[in-house]
């Protein structure tokens, strides 16, 4: 990315809930611009992560800088710079589109001269020109997340938090949300942004994962397809799958076999120069129909054997 | 603290209130039906007290101590039981709760010795009832007793002397009729704020908390204070229309005579609603539950406000610790205020003392409240 200081800055943070540690030293750095994504299981601690540079939640220990202020020190300061989408819909039902957007446009302290410009700009943004005046509750899903982002950026934050911002929304609308942040990234804009939707992390610049609290892995998509499975992707088409599963496991060099639609994923060592010889093994042990094709990696096999390889590692601490 | 946030917050609020058309007519309509109910259920006036008879001389003396009886306006005279059956009988199931028996000798008695003997039977279950029924009785009988022995006296040719030595002529100041609901009304006012204010506030914060709206305000830069009172301004207006009407109900329905300044009234009214919406508030914020807090809001203002702030139950009679508590209660100042205000018409000087109680009182609240907000979750 960029040279820029970075806007957004985690130094080993920690959380812990009585004895449950929710966040367990997570350090990372967003960039002016970029478009991170948190990715990771429910309960990983990506709202809680999102909530402390928020300074909605203190850290238990480690510093959080958000446009190069101390959260803990100034939170007030943070919090100017900063818009945010909690994971629950928080604009206020019983309000109209515009009572809304006036509301947190005189809470964040827009211009006076701005306001009415900014107002059209997020009710433009939002795809809602001509019904500023509907009650919120009577918009759908998508238009909602969408204006939600409208009051979010009001103020014309250089930060933005969204957590979860597309879940329960379909397909079109959460294309369309993407776009709009994507939008905002070019304009300068620093997006953190969690989501347990694949296709959506794949949108991001960096994709950082998280499971239990742990950063288990941080790249671009690319980089982390790459990296992450430690080995050559297979893919195995067959009739009898779980036979070929119970093979497979069994099979000197391959590392993990797993399910994946009608066929199975393999990820195997190079060395054992599978992509020839495991049609043959197979056969050998009574699969004779298999047909074996090496694939690129999607973001959701590397995620799932990350995510393995992190839960094992955190069940042999 | 920026104006224009706490003008947010209000605009944002009073179109909540506007748009939830049955919550503001709650607010309304529930201070007019707790002074209609309160105003005509509370009548600590005993009179008509309902009496049994037992007349065994059957005189014209002891016809004529009945008489008196059934002619005063604290005693209704029920029944004339023809024995002691029947007079415990009566007592026993509540008809009457006085019986007043004249023995076969009354007469003989007040010629002989100049003393004849009246029985009066009491029903104590209600002491206080009792206490006061007795009393009357007893006033009925000796008024009786005087005319008697004036009566003698112009029969033995003495000049007829009716004064006594020792003439009480007590009057009475403030409450000249001493109706009870005088006092009482007043004092209902405050009770309806108490309650009807802090049940106004209690949701505030909490309906933030449920309907997840919370959680982006606090990652606003909007301040405690400045929360605050954008919430409390639309309820302080909702809570002094409650006020004007329970005060107008008080004065033009109930007849209740108000003799103070207006400008005083609507002053300490202010203080006083200040005080419950900061303490329904507090209890929204700490709470952060609608259901949870509306009823500790009425559990914490109807109680202390019913039986420690005077308005009905006189403080004095209180035992020491109990006495104590009283100036922990904020409606006791302003029912002692209400009260003078109404009635005597005392000025701001003499009700400096509970005046600047309320005041501090106010104060102290409002800072609570205004500190127990945390922009953090946890």
């Amino acid at each position: 990315m960029t040279t820029a200081s970075p806007q957004i800055v985690a130094q080993a943070l920690v959380k812990r809930f009585g004895a449950f540690e929710a966040l367990g030293g997570v350090s990372f750095e967003v960039a002016p611009g970029e478009v991170m994504g948190f990715l990771g299981p429910n309960g990983a601690g990506k709202s809680t992560l999102i909530r402390i540079l928020c300074g909605l939640l203190r850290p238990s220990s480690g510093r959080a800088l958000v446009a190069g202020i101390d959260v803990a020190k100034d939170p007030e300061g943070v919090r100017k710079r900063i818009g945010y989408m909690s994971q629950k819909f928080s604009l206020y039902n019983d309000l109209s589109v515009i009572e809304n957007l006036r509301f947190f446009g005189g809470i964040y302290g827009v211009p006076r001269q701005d306001m009415e410009a900014r107002l059209r700009f997020a009710v433009d943004m939002a795809g809602l020109a001509g019904q500023e005046d509907s009650l919120v509750a009577t918009l759908a899903g998508g238009w909602k997340q969408r204006l939600a982002l409208g009051a979010a950026i009001l103020h014309r934050p250089t930060i933005l938090f969204l957590d979860e911002p597309t879940s329960g929304v379909d397909p079109q609308s959460r294309r369309r949300f993407w776009n709009l942040i994507h939008t905002l990234g070019a304009e300068g804009v620093s997006v953190l942004v969690s989501t347990h939707y694949m296709d959506e992390a794949e949108y991001c610049n960096r994709i950082a994962l998280i499971n239990r609290g742990r950063l288990v892995a941080l790249g671009t998509p690319a980089e982390l397809k790459q990296r992450s499975l430690g080995g050559e992707l297979l893919e195995v088409r067959c009739r009898n799958l779980g036979a070929a599963i119970e093979a497979l496991r069994r099979a000197p060099g391959v590392r993990d076999a797993a399910v994946f639609g009608s066929t199975v994923h393999v990820v195997a060592d190079p060395a054992a120069n599978y992509r020839a010889g495991l049609a043959h093994y197979l056969a050998g042990h009574g699969i004779a129909d298999a047909g074996v094709r090496p694939i690129a990696p999607t973001l959701e096999d590397s995620f799932v054997s990350l995510v393995q390889a992190s839960s094992s590692a955190a069940e042999a601490r | 603290m920026r104006l224009r946030r706490v003008r947010a917050i209000t605009v944002k609020e009073s179109l909540q209130i506007v748009r939830d058309p049955r919550s503001l007519m709650i607010a309304l309509l529930i201070p007019l039906m707790q002074m209609f109910m309160l105003g005509y259920g509370i009548n600590l006036d005993i009179m008509h007290i309902p009496v049994c008879v037992m007349d065994r001389e059957a005189s014209q003396d002891s016809q004529g101590l009945l008489h008196r009886f059934a002619a005063s306006r604290y005693f209704d005279v029920r029944r004339a039981a023809g024995s002691e059956a029947d007079i415990r009988r009566e007592l026993d199931s509540g008809d009457c709760s006085v019986a007043v028996v004249i023995p076969a000798g009354f007469s003989q008695g007040i010629g002989d010795t100049g003393a004849g003997e009246v029985q009066v039977l009491v029903d104590g279950t209600d002491s206080n009832t009792a206490n006061i029924s007795a009393s009357y009785a007893r006033a009925v009988i000796s008024a009786y007793s005087a005319d008697m022995q004036s009566a003698a006296l112009r029969r033995k040719g003495a000049v007829a002397t009716t004064a006594t030595p020792v003439d009480t002529q007590a009057r009475v100041w403030f409450n000249e009729e001493l109706e009870s609901r005088n006092f009482i009304v007043p004092g209902i006012v405050a009770m309806v704020m108490a309650i009807v204010g802090a049940q106004l506030t209690a949701l505030t914060i909490a309906r933030e908390w449920e309907r997840g709206t919370m959680e982006l305000l606090m990652s606003t830069p909007v301040e405690p204070m400045e929360l605050m009172l954008g919430k409390l301004l639309p309820y302080f207006v909702v809570g002094m229309v409650d006020a004007a009407i329970c005060l107008a109900l008080a004065v033009f329905w109930f007849h209740v005579p108000f003799r103070g300044t207006l400008g005083l009234l609507l002053f300490t009214t202010s203080l006083f609603l200040l005080v419950v919406l900061c303490i329904g508030y507090y209890i929204s914020v700490a709470i952060r539950s609608q259901v949870a807090a509306s009823q500790i809001a009425l559990l914490l203002t109807m109680l202390p406000t019913t039986l420690l702030s005077g308005f009905a139950f006189p403080i004095e009679q209180m035992p020491a610790f109990v006495r104590g508590v009283t100036y922990l209660v904020s409606a006791r100042y302003y029912v002692t205020i209400v009260k003078a205000v109404f009635l005597k018409g005392t000025g701001a000087a003499g009700l400096a003392v509970p005046i600047l109680c309320l005041a501090v009182y106010a104060a102290a609240v409002t800072l609570l409240a205004s500190r127990a907000f945390r922009k953090t979750l946890g």
